[in-house]
C-alpha cells in the first residue's frame, strides 16, 4: 500500500534524565508501518525497543522523554499532542499488550468489566450494551464459556487466558495498530503458539497493523513481514524478516543469527561450538562512540570507533547501519 | 565438523566408587519411581483436601559425563524433580541414587555430603548472587563450610575456578552489581563448581540472559563438562538449547515422563504427540507459516484428566486415551521410551503422510 | 536534597547528644548530685547558671549534661535488646515457617495488642525502679515492629536464588540466616531501630516521670521533669531544659531514621527517581 503510512517515525530521539545529565536512550529511530502490516522491533534488554513503543503510544514517563524527532499517525504529528488527545488515540486507534498481563490488568475488577470499560470509555456505549460486547469480545479471543468468564478476576485465570483477555481489551475498539511488547515471553511454548496465532488471525481479519517487540528474533521473523534490529539505542538493520535470517547484513545481526542454537542444526551439522558475540551489552549511560557495536565487532576498524555509520540502503531491499556491510 | 565422540562409555580408572562391582558402573544418578505429592488444604477439617501430584512416578538415568535434557512446560514437575535430586524435597515415594548412594529418606544433616556431589546453576543471575558478598566470599564460604581450612588452598581453588569460568582472579574483590548479567552467570557457575561436584543441575541457565550472551554461557558449560568430567541435568524450555547440549532427553507432562530417549531420536523422530506439539510450536523464522497449536491450556494438576493426561489437548486422542488406566511408559529396543497408546499408529500415519505427500 | 537534610540534621543532633553524654565530666560545670548548695536554690538562667538551678541549688545545665548518659544509655541499650529479640524471632520465624512461625506470630500480635508502656510499667512494678530494670522493661516490650519487618524480609528473601544456592551448597540454617538473610534485611531494621531509640528515650522520660525510672538523686531527663512538676510556674527553667533535651534528641533520631529510610529502602528510592 502506498500513500500515507499508518504510523511513521522520523529521527526519534528519546532522552533519559539520570539526575545530572541527559543521555540518549534511543536515537535516530526511523521506520514506517503501513495499514495492516506486521512490523517487528528486535533487540536485547536496554536496546531501546520498549521505550520506542511507549513513545508511540504517548506513555513515556520521567525520567524518559522525547528529545527530538517526529511521530506521525496517518500523516498527523502526534508527539506533542495534549494528554487528552493522546488518551483518545490510545485504546481507540493504538492499543498495546504487555509481557505480564497480571500487572497490566486491574486485580480487583472482573475481566468482563475491564473489557466493557473500553466500550463505555471510547465508544460511548451504555454499561448494559458494553457488558454484552465484552462477552462477545471474550468469545472472539476463544475463551471458553465467556458468559461465565466475564465474572472472573484476573488471578483466577491462567497466564495464557490472561493474555487473551489483554488482547480482547486491546482489540475492543478496533484499533488500527496493536503494539505487542514481548506478549508471550512469560508463557510456555504451546501457549505462546496459541496466543501468537490468535493475535495474528484477529489482526489479519480486522486489518489491524502489528508492531511486535521481542528479544526473540525467530518469533518476530515468523510473525512479522519486516523486522528492525536494534542495538544500544539505534536501529542497526531493517529487512524483510526472512532476509534477516538468510543473509543478515549487520555484524550484530549476523552474530545473533549464528549464536543461537537452532532446532535441527545439531542433527544436520553435528554439535559445533556456538559462535559467540564477545563482550557485554553496553549500559545506556556508557554507549561507545562511533558505531555502538564496535567494541564487540570482529570487523571493526578505525572509522567504526569514531564515526557513527548512517543507514545505507541495501540492494536487496532494507537498511543497514554499518561502515563495512556486505 | 564431526559428531563429538561419546567419550563416556570408556571407564574412568582411579575414581573411588562406593557400590563396587555394580552392573551400572557408569551410572552417576538414577531416579527410581519418584513421586512428590503435596496435600493442598481446603475446607474445614481437610474435607476438601486434595493431592497435588507434582511428580508421579518418574524414572531417570544419568550416565557419567552425559547431559540429560529435562523438557516440559511450567507445572510439568521438572523443578520438583530437581529439588528432590538436590535433597531439598522429601519424596512421597521412590528413591534417588546419586553416585551409588541412596540419598532419599536420609537425615537432613547429610545434605552437606550431598552438596559435594550435586550442585545447581540457577536461572536468574541477578537474584542468585548475594548482593552483600564479594565474589571471593561467595566462593570461599562453601569451601570453609566443607572443611577446607588452609588459606593458601582456598585462595588457589578460588583463583583456579575463576579462570575456569573465564573471569580474572583480580575480579574476586568485587560485588555482584559490578558485573554484567553474563559475568554474574559465570560467577554462579563458579559457585556451583567450587566444591568439585559430579552432577550439576542447570535450571534454565541462559533464559534470563541477553540473547547475544547466551552462546558464551552455553559454550562455557559444555567446555567445563568436558574438562572437569561433569554430568549435567539441563532443565530448559528452549528446545534449541536442549538439543544442542543434551545426550539424552526426557519430556515431562503433568508430573510424568511422556517420552525419553537419545537426543536424536527425540528431536528427529518424536513419538509422543506432546513432544511433537512442543517441537511444532517453535516458530520457524524463515517462513510465515502459522504455528502449530495444541488447543487448550495445561489441565489443572489438582484435577488431572482421566487416562492419558495429554488426551484433552491431543489431536490423535481416541476413546482408549480418555479411559483408565492411562498409558504406561514403554521402552523400545533402542532405548526410546514413549507413554502413548497410539504411538505406533501415529508413527505409521506420519510415514504414510510423508511418502504419500512426497 | 530534602532527604539529605533529614539525614544531616538528624545525625548531627544525635551525634551531639552522644558527645554531650560522653564528655559530660568535662562539659559539666559542677557535679550533678553532690554540688548542692541551698544558697543558690532556684536561680533563673544567667551567665553563671546557664540553665538555672533547682530547689537544692544544683546546676541544671550540669544535670542535663549528665542526664544525657541515662537517657541515651536507655535509648540505645534497650533498643539494641529489642532489635536482637525482634530479629532473632522474626528472622527464624520467616525462614523456618511452620509451628514456630505461628508461635512467633501469636507472640507478636499479643505484644502489639498490649500498649508497650503499660507492659513496661508492669515489668517495672515487679523489678522495682532503677536503671537495670528500666533497660529490661523497655528492652522486652518494643520488639514487635522489628520482628514483623524481619519476618516479612526473611519470607521474601528465602526464595531468592542466593539463599537457595546456599542451601544447595550445604550451609546450615544458622549460617544461611546470618550470612545470607541478615545482611540483606539490615536496612529497614536499622531504620526501625533508630526510630525505636527515639521512642525508648521518650518511654524512659515517661517512666521516670512516673517515678519508676532512675532513682534520684542521679539525674535523667525524665526524672528531672518529674521533679520540676511542682515548680512549673515558679521555676519554668527546671522543666524547659530537660524537656528541650528530650525533644531535640527524639527529633534527631526520627529525622535520622527518616533519612536512613530514604537511603536504605530501595523502594522509596526508586519512587523518587
Amino acid at each position: 500500500m502506498t500513500g500515507v503510512p499508518l504510523i511513521e517515525v522520523e529521527d526519534l530521539r528519546i532522552d533519559l534524565d539520570d539526575g545530572s545529565r541527559r543521555v540518549a536512550a534511543a536515537e535516530g529511530i526511523s521506520f514506517r508501518i503501513d495499514r495492516g502490516e506486521t512490523f517487528g522491533l528486535v533487540g536485547e534488554s536496554g536496546c531501546g525497543k520498549s521505550i520506542t513503543a511507549l513513545a508511540l503510544i504517548g506513555l513515556l514517563r520521567q525520567p524518559l522523554s522525547i528529545g527530538s524527532g517526529v511521530i506521525r499517525f496517518e500523516g498527523r504529528e502526534i508527539q506533542h499532542l495534549s494528554a487528552a488527545k493522546q488518551r483518545e488515540l490510545r485504546g481507540n486507534r493504538i492499543a498495546m499488550i504487555f509481557q505480564e498481563p497480571m500487572t497490566a490488568l486491574n486485580p480487583v475488577s472482573p475481566v468482563g468489566r475491564q473489557i466493557a470499560e473500553m466500550f463505555v470509555l471510547h465508544k460511548g456505549k451504555s454499561w448494559r450494551e458494553a457488558n454484552q460486547l465484552a462477552v462477545e469480545a471474550l468469545a472472539s479471543v476463544r475463551v471458553p464459556a465467556p458468559e461465565r468468564r466475564v465474572k472472573d478476576y484476573p488471578h483466577q485465570l491462567s497466564g495464557g487466558m490472561r493474555q487473551r483477555v489483554m488482547i480482547a481489551i486491546a482489540l475492543a475498539c478496533g484499533p488500527d495498530l496493536l503494539i505487542a511488547d514481548e506478549p508471550t515471553t512469560a508463557l510456555d511454548v504451546t501457549v505462546q503458539a496459541e496466543i501468537i496465532e490468535l493475535m495474528r488471525n484477529l489482526c489479519a481479519e480486522r486489518g489491524t497493523a502489528i508492531l511486535m517487540i521481542s528479544h526473540d528474533l525467530g518469533l518476530v521473523a515468523n510473525v512479522c513481514r519486516r523486522v528492525a534490529v536494534m542495538y544500544a539505542g539505534r536501529i542497526v538493520e531493517e529487512r524483510g524478516s526472512a532476509d534477516v535470517f538468510r543473509s543478515p547484513s549487520h555484524p550484530y545481526t549476523q552474530g545473533l543469527v549464528a549464536s543461537l542454537p537452532r532446532l535441527g542444526s545439531r542433527a544436520a551439522l553435528g554439535r559445533t561450538r556456538l559462535k559467540e558475540i564477545a563482550g557485554v551489552v553496553p549500559a545506556i549511560t556508557a554507549f561507545p562512540d562511533g558505531c555502538r557495536f564496535n567494541p564487540r565487532c570482529a570487523q571493526a576498524t578505525g572509522i567504526c570507533r569514531t564515526v557513527a555509520p548512517v543507514a545505507d540502503l541495501l540492494e536487496a531491499g532494507g537498511l543497514v547501519r554499518c561502515h563495512h556491510h556486505a | 565438523m564431526h559428531e563429538p565422540q561419546d567419550r563416556l562409555d570408556e571407564d574412568r580408572p582411579g575414581e573411588d566408587r562406593l557400590g563396587e562391582g555394580r552392573p551400572d558402573d557408569d551410572l552417576i544418578l538414577s531416579v527410581e519411581d519418584l513421586a512428590v505429592h503435596f496435600p493442598m488444604g481446603g475446607g474445614w477439617l481437610g474435607r476438601d483436601r486434595r493431592l497435588l501430584r507434582a511428580v508421579d512416578g518418574v524414572d531417570l538415568k544419568l550416565k557419567r559425563g552425559e547431559c540429560l535434557g529435562l523438557v516440559g512446560e511450567s507445572g510439568s514437575g521438572k523443578s520438583t524433580v530437581a529439588l528432590s535430586i538436590l535433597g531439598l524435597l522429601a519424596p512421597t515415594r521412590g528413591r534417588v541414587v546419586v553416585d551409588g548412594q541412596v540419598v532419599t529418606n536420609r537425615p537432613s544433616g547429610d545434605r552437606k555430603a550431598l552438596a559435594r556431589i550435586v550442585q545447581m546453576v540457577f536461572q536468574d543471575p541477578y537474584a542468585s548472587l548475594n548482593p552483600r558478598q564479594t565474589v571471593r566470599r561467595t566462593l570461599e564460604d562453601p569451601l570453609r563450610v566443607h572443611g577446607v581450612t588452609a588459606t593458601s588452598e582456598i585462595g588457589d581453588r578460588v583463583a583456579t575456578m575463576l579462570r575456569h569460568v573465564g573471569l580474572r582472579p583480580e575480579q574476586a574483590g568485587r560485588y555482584p552489581h559490578e558485573f554484567s548479567g553474563g559475568q554474574r552467570q559465570r560467577i554462579g557457575i563458579a559457585r556451583a563448581l567450587i566444591l568439585n561436584p559430579k552432577i550439576v543441575i542447570c535450571d534454565e541457565p541462559v533464559s534470563a540472559l541477553d540473547v547475544s550472551i547466551r552462546a558464551q554461557i552455553i559454550n562455557l558449560l559444555l567446555e567445563l563438562k568436558d574438562t572437569l568430567g561433569l554430568s549435567y541435568i539441563m532443565i530448559s524450555h528452549d528446545l534449541g538449547v536442549v538439543e544442542h547440549m543434551s545426550d539424552k532427553v526426557a519430556v515431562m507432562y503433568l508430573g510424568r515422563i511422556v517420552e525419553n530417549g537419545d537426543w536424536r531420536e527425540i528431536f528427529e523422530r518424536p513419538a509422543h504427540p506432546y513432544t511433537q506439539a512442543l517441537i511444532a510450536a517453535i516458530p520457524d523464522p524463515l517462513h510465515h507459516a502459522p504455528l502449530a497449536t495444541t488447543g487448550g491450556d495445561l489441565p489443572n494438576p489438582l484435577n488431572p484428566p482421566n487416562g492419558c493426561a495429554f488426551s484433552p489437548r491431543c489431536r490423535y486422542a481416541e476413546a482408549v486415551c480418555r479411559g483408565e488406566p492411562g498409558p504406561v511408559l514403554e521402552t523400545r529396543a533402542d532405548g526410546h521410551a514413549v507413554r502413548c497408546w497410539r504411538a505406533d499408529e501415529i508413527a505409521v500415519q506420519a510415514t504414510l503422510a510423508a511418502t504419500g505427500g512426497g | 536534597m530534602k532527604l539529605r537534610a533529614n539525614l544531616i540534621i538528624g545525625g548531627a543532633l544525635f551525634a551531639l547528644a552522644i558527645l554531650v553524654g560522653l564528655l559530660a565530666p568535662w562539659l559539666a560545670h559542677t557535679d550533678p548530685v553532690l554540688d548542692a548548695n541551698l544558697m543558690n536554690a532556684e536561680e533563673p538562667p544567667s551567665w553563671t547558671w546557664w540553665f538555672g538551678t533547682d530547689d537544692q541549688g544544683r546546676d541544671i545545665y550540669s544535670r542535663v549534661v549528665y542526664g544525657a548518659r541515662v537517657s541515651l544509655t536507655v535509648g540505645i541499650v534497650s533498643q539494641l535488646i529489642n532489635s536482637v529479640i525482634g530479629v532473632a524471632l522474626g528472622l527464624s520465624a520467616g525462614y523456618w515457617g511452620g509451628w514456630w512461625d505461628d508461635v512467633v506470630n501469636g507472640l507478636t500480635n499479643l505484644m502489639l495488642a498490649i500498649p508497650s508502656l503499660i507492659f513496661a510499667l508492669a515489668i517495672m512494678a515487679v523489678l522495682g525502679p532503677g536503671l537495670t530494670s528500666l533497660l529490661i522493661a523497655l528492652g522486652l516490650t518494643n520488639w514487635s515492629f522489628t520482628c514483623r519487618i524481619a519476618r516479612a524480609s526473611a519470607l521474601s528473601l528465602r526464595s531468592q536464588g542466593y539463599v537457595q544456592a546456599a542451601t544447595v551448597l550445604g550451609y546450615g540454617d544458622l549460617r544461611i540466616m546470618i550470612t545470607q538473610l541478615l545482611p540483606n534485611m539490615l536496612g529497614p531494621i536499622i531504620v526501625i531501630g533508630t526510630l525505636g531509640m527515639g521512642s525508648a528515650v521518650l518511654s524512659e522520660a515517661a517512666l521516670s516521670f512516673l517515678g519508676l525510672g532512675v532513682r534520684p538523686p542521679f539525674p535523667s531527663w525524665g526524672s528531672m521533669l518529674s521533679d520540676a512538676r511542682d515548680q512549673i510556674t515558679t521555676a519554668p527553667w527546671l522543666s524547659v531544659f530537660p524537656g528541650l533535651a528530650i525533644f531535640l534528641t527524639v527529633l534527631g533520631l526520627n529525622l535520622l531514621g527518616d533519612g536512613l529510610r530514604d537511603i536504605l529502602d530501595p523502594q522509596s528510592r526508586s519512587r523518587r527517581s
